[in-house]
């Protein structure tokens, strides 16, 4: 009841005349606080850019934000001279097509050390069933994951994309989401925070771009597992072509200048292995398919340590297309990306 | 009464057991809140997806009883609404009080700025005004018996959903996607829309200032938007007239203190004559009578103590009758909804019923909007269908685009504005192949702003990602010299409109972004034969896939 006590005193002398003269002490203190901070404030606005704490932008530019882009390290494994840069696995189950195409390359413990983290990349790019080879394989990215955690003891596995649909449902119904959970790999969604800039030197277009970068930190070798398609633009969709789902930003422009990029994507990442899927290939209508009738079914997995070598094998081999290569792929023979012409490094394990 | 009692703040309360009716009541409300939440949360596509997660609104029994007015029938689980209309024959208002996620929302808010005994009293003492929004849905009632949806606008369910939908779910994963940057740890599955960009809604602005507004009037009005606005408690205020229990005061216990009033939730006068229609039965009078004067029972009632039906006269219930009736022609001739002047932007979810009978059954709850997993989904505004249209969905490719197998908006519809239709029926296979798929709309190519028809630069994104079979967006080889000197081979695009299914992909990759090149509008959507843009399909059966 304290508070009632003084209130009422306040009304009481509400009206009467209260003398509210500055003293000497007060009006020092007051006077001494305002110059402090008036002179803080006006250190924070005028004072020179380059004085610490100095807040001034005489440019105009100074709130723009600057960016630095990340870098990635080089993920291939050096191989000895005469080492099979493109093994070839035929007949047999997917698993068996898939040991067999990396025992032509020396078999993957070659490649994958106990306690790495692999990042493997397939193409989830559309939100199509299997079957229609608009997408990588889901059994082949199973028995890839399980060779990675149980043969290589591999201490994760992730499994990244960013698809043109919605991310969740193109893995749920591409069948990669399940295969990655029964394999015991980890998925990676692309959502707003996923993305860095990222630095590929000697890219023309892409040299700083927005890149998938969140999967990719600490891993210590990648995996591309890419679907054999039919392109319009650019004739054929393979192994580099792949690289382009971890690109972010405004990537509908690069279809400009649809050569150029793909042979930028052949130098965005080099990765450990390339894995083309023959099983079912995409021969018309691409790379979106949709007609069962236009996959090519085979008996066939590649694996490469050189992508160029296996995209121009897949592109004659798989698609029947002839030796008149796209012209990317000599574009990224040009940048030092691999040799299209490898005929005495390659191994076919039958 | 005489004189006023002195006020005893807090009331002298004597040992209260834990498991009293207002307790319980409490837990009843932060259950059904939880599962409001919940079938959000659920409902993402990554979750359950295509679960049936509407079951609040299904249990609206205006939601179902304003359809059946204006569709003559009863969807798919509509029926659930028996429920809160058998509860409240029982009990009164009880889905105000003890299950409505917004009334809880609100009476937390109050409870949170709660500003003393006097100031609650003054504030929950009845006022006659409470009886407007039996006016309001008298007339929507009518509007709808006549063929036009309109509940939507002010319904509470409806308003949680759509609120939560476009401006509380992104503000949340706005937020947690923050901590997961500041933390630098995945934290995904407390957001509502995982592993996507984040989520935007067009008009989430206005729809978050009114709810905001809604909730944020009870730190001076405490439950406004329930005593003055709610239509779906004014419904309910009609059928509680026959509640079997009810609040009875014992007039020689009273001794007229009117503590009663101090946290009374409805405004519903129990410290004299009752009105019924808007109790809540929130037994808050009950715990604050220091007399024992009150009791919620059903036998041996005051029949003096209260006052069943709603504080409206008859001319009153006219003049609501009266408003409704002259709100369908101003809704209806307003031209937007017509077959001649439909807007080509009002391109509505695959499953969608003809656009008549879409508004008749659209309560504009936008789930289907929450569901959707590439956030084409779009509240409508002004400008796609007029006022009788707004905040339905529409699809927006700007944004992004339609996915093919995907039919999560029609498996939440409530009321089958939006059918539910199997992915197999939304693609004309198997069964269905004879109907062909559900075509959304058509596409067209603006060759002045396409870049290999009006600039010379290769681009073709539309082709490369059309997904029909054979693709609806064709491409010819045309060599052409530029402005440099240079030859160039351009694939020039065109449409072949009877494989297009206005998916809108196209559109939304167009690199033309503000004003993409290529664009789907609503002419030859398949839901409606008067609005249709080919006389028969040129596809021979053999492209069929």
């Amino acid at each position: 009841m304290k508070n009632t006590i003084m209130s009422n005193n306040d009304t009481e002398k509400k009206d009467a005349y209260r003398p509210n003269t500055l003293s000497r002490r007060e009006l020092l203190l007051r006077g001494t606080g305002a110059a402090a901070a008036v002179a803080g404030m006006g250190y924070l606005a005028l004072a020179p850019e380059h004085w610490r704490g100095s807040l001034k932008d005489s440019t105009g530019l100074r709130s723009v934000p600057v960016e630095e882009p990340k870098l990635l390290p080089d993920f291939s494994v050096a191989a000895p001279y005469n080492q099979h840069v493109l093994g070839i696995g035929r007949t047999g189950t997917i698993e068996q097509l898939l040991r067999k195409a990396l025992d032509g390359i020396g078999g993957i413990q070659r490649y994958i050390q106990p306690g790495d983290v692999v990042l493997v990349k397939p193409n989830v790019a559309f939100d199509r069933s299997p079957n229609l080879g608009a997408t990588s394989s889901p059994d082949i990215l199973k028995a890839l994951v399980n060779m990675l955690l149980v043969d290589c003891r591999a201490r994760e596995v992730r499994i990244a994309d960013n698809p043109i649909e919605s991310p969740a449902d193109c893995f749920e119904k591409s069948g990669i989401k399940r295969a990655a959970i029964e394999s015991g790999g980890r998925i990676y969604l692309p959502d707003g925070n996923a993305f860095e800039l990222l630095n590929t030197p000697g890219a023309t277009l892409i040299e700083k771009w927005p890149f998938f970068y969140r999967p990719f930190k600490d891993v210590t070798k990648v995996i591309g597992l890419a679907a054999v398609k039919d392109h319009n633009l650019c004739s054929a969709s393979m192994g580099i072509k792949n690289w382009y789902g971890l690109l972010g930003g405004k990537r509908n422009t690069f279809h400009q200048n649809i050569h150029e990029i793909i042979a930028d994507l052949s130098m965005l990442i080099k990765p450990t292995l390339t894995i083309l899927d023959g099983t079912h290939v995409l021969m018309a209508n691409g790379p979106t398919g949709g007609d069962p009738n236009l996959v090519k079914k085979g008996e066939v997995v590649l694996a490469a340590t050189d992508q160029v070598t296996a995209d121009a094998w897949a592109f004659e081999h798989l698609l029947e297309r002839g030796t008149n290569y796209p012209d990317y792929l000599y574009r990224s023979e040009a940048r030092g990306s691999g040799k299209i012409h490898n005929t005495d490094r390659l191994r076919e394990v039958i | 009464m005489s004189k006023k009692p002195e006020l005893i703040y807090p009331p002298p309360t004597p040992a209260k057991k834990f498991l009293r009716l207002t307790n319980i009541r409490i837990m009843s409300q932060v259950l059904f809140f939880a599962i409001f939440i919940g079938s959000i949360w659920l409902s993402w596509t990554s979750r359950v997806g295509g679960y049936h997660t509407s079951f609040l609104l299904e249990i609206d029994p205006l939601v179902a009883v304003s359809t059946a007015l204006s569709t003559h029938s009863i969807y798919r689980y509509l029926g659930g609404a028996l429920i809160i209309i058998v509860l409240t024959f029982l009990f009164g208002r009880v889905f105000c009080g003890w299950i409505c996620p917004m009334g809880a929302l609100q009476q937390f808010t109050a409870w949170l700025f709660r500003r003393g005994a006097k100031r609650q009293i003054d504030d929950n003492r009845y006022n006659k005004k409470q009886s407007y929004k039996y006016i309001m849905v008298g007339a929507m009632l009518v509007l709808a018996a006549m063929g036009a949806l309109q509940i939507g606008l002010m319904d509470p369910i409806v308003w949680m959903y759509r609120a939560f939908t476009t401006f509380i779910a992104p503000m949340w994963d706005m937020l947690v996607s923050g901590v997961e940057t500041l933390l630098s740890m995945d934290l995904s599955q407390a957001k509502f829309a995982p592993g996507v960009a984040p989520r935007i809604f067009a008009g989430s602005f206005v729809i978050g200032l009114i709810f905001f507004g809604f909730i944020i009037i009870n730190v001076r009005h405490h439950r406004f938007f329930c005593r003055f606005l709610c239509p779906l408690g004014a419904f309910l205020g009609m059928l509680s007239r026959f509640a079997v229990f009810r609040m009875d005061r014992n007039v020689s216990k009273c001794t007229d203190c009117n503590l009663c009033l101090l946290r009374c939730e409805g405004a519903s006068e129990p410290q004299a004559k009752l009105v019924e229609s808007e109790c809540f039965s929130c037994m808050n009078c009950l715990d604050d009578c220091p007399d024992d004067a009150l009791r919620f029972a059903a036998h041996g009632l005051d029949k003096n103590q209260a006052q069943m039906e709603p504080d409206l006269s008859r001319r009153q219930w006219v003049l609501s009758g009266v408003i409704g009736a002259v709100s369908y022609p101003m809704l209806k001739n307003n031209a937007y909804s017509s077959d001649e002047n439909f807007s080509p932007d009002l391109i509505r979810p695959p499953g969608s019923v003809e656009e008549s009978e879409f508004l008749e059954r659209c309560i504009k709850c936008d789930q289907c909007i929450n569901v959707c997993p590439t956030n084409v989904l779009q509240p409508a505004s002004l400008a796609e269908g007029g006022i009788e249209a707004l905040w339905t969905p529409v699809m927006n490719f700007k944004i992004k685009h339609c996915q093919l197998k995907c039919n999560l908006c029609s498996e939440v519809c409530p009321t089958g504005a939006i059918r539910k239709i199997t992915v197999a029926e939304k693609l004309g296979e198997g069964e269905f192949r004879e109907q062909g798929p559900v075509v959304l709309g058509t596409a067209f190519i603006n060759r002045s702003r396409c870049l290999p028809w009006a600039n010379q630069i290769p681009c073709v994104v539309c082709e490369e990602v059309c997904p029909t079979s054979p693709k609806a967006i064709q491409t010819f080889d045309e060599e052409d010299k530029n402005a440099f000197g240079q030859i160039v081979t351009l694939n020039k695009p065109k449409i072949e409109p009877d494989l297009c299914i206005g998916c809108g992909i196209c559109e939304s990759e167009c690199p033309v972004q503000d004003d993409p090149a290529v664009y789907i509008t609503a002419v030859g959507e398949s839901r409606s034969p008067e609005r249709r843009l080919l006389l028969e399909s040129r596809v021979p059966d053999e492209f069929r896939s």
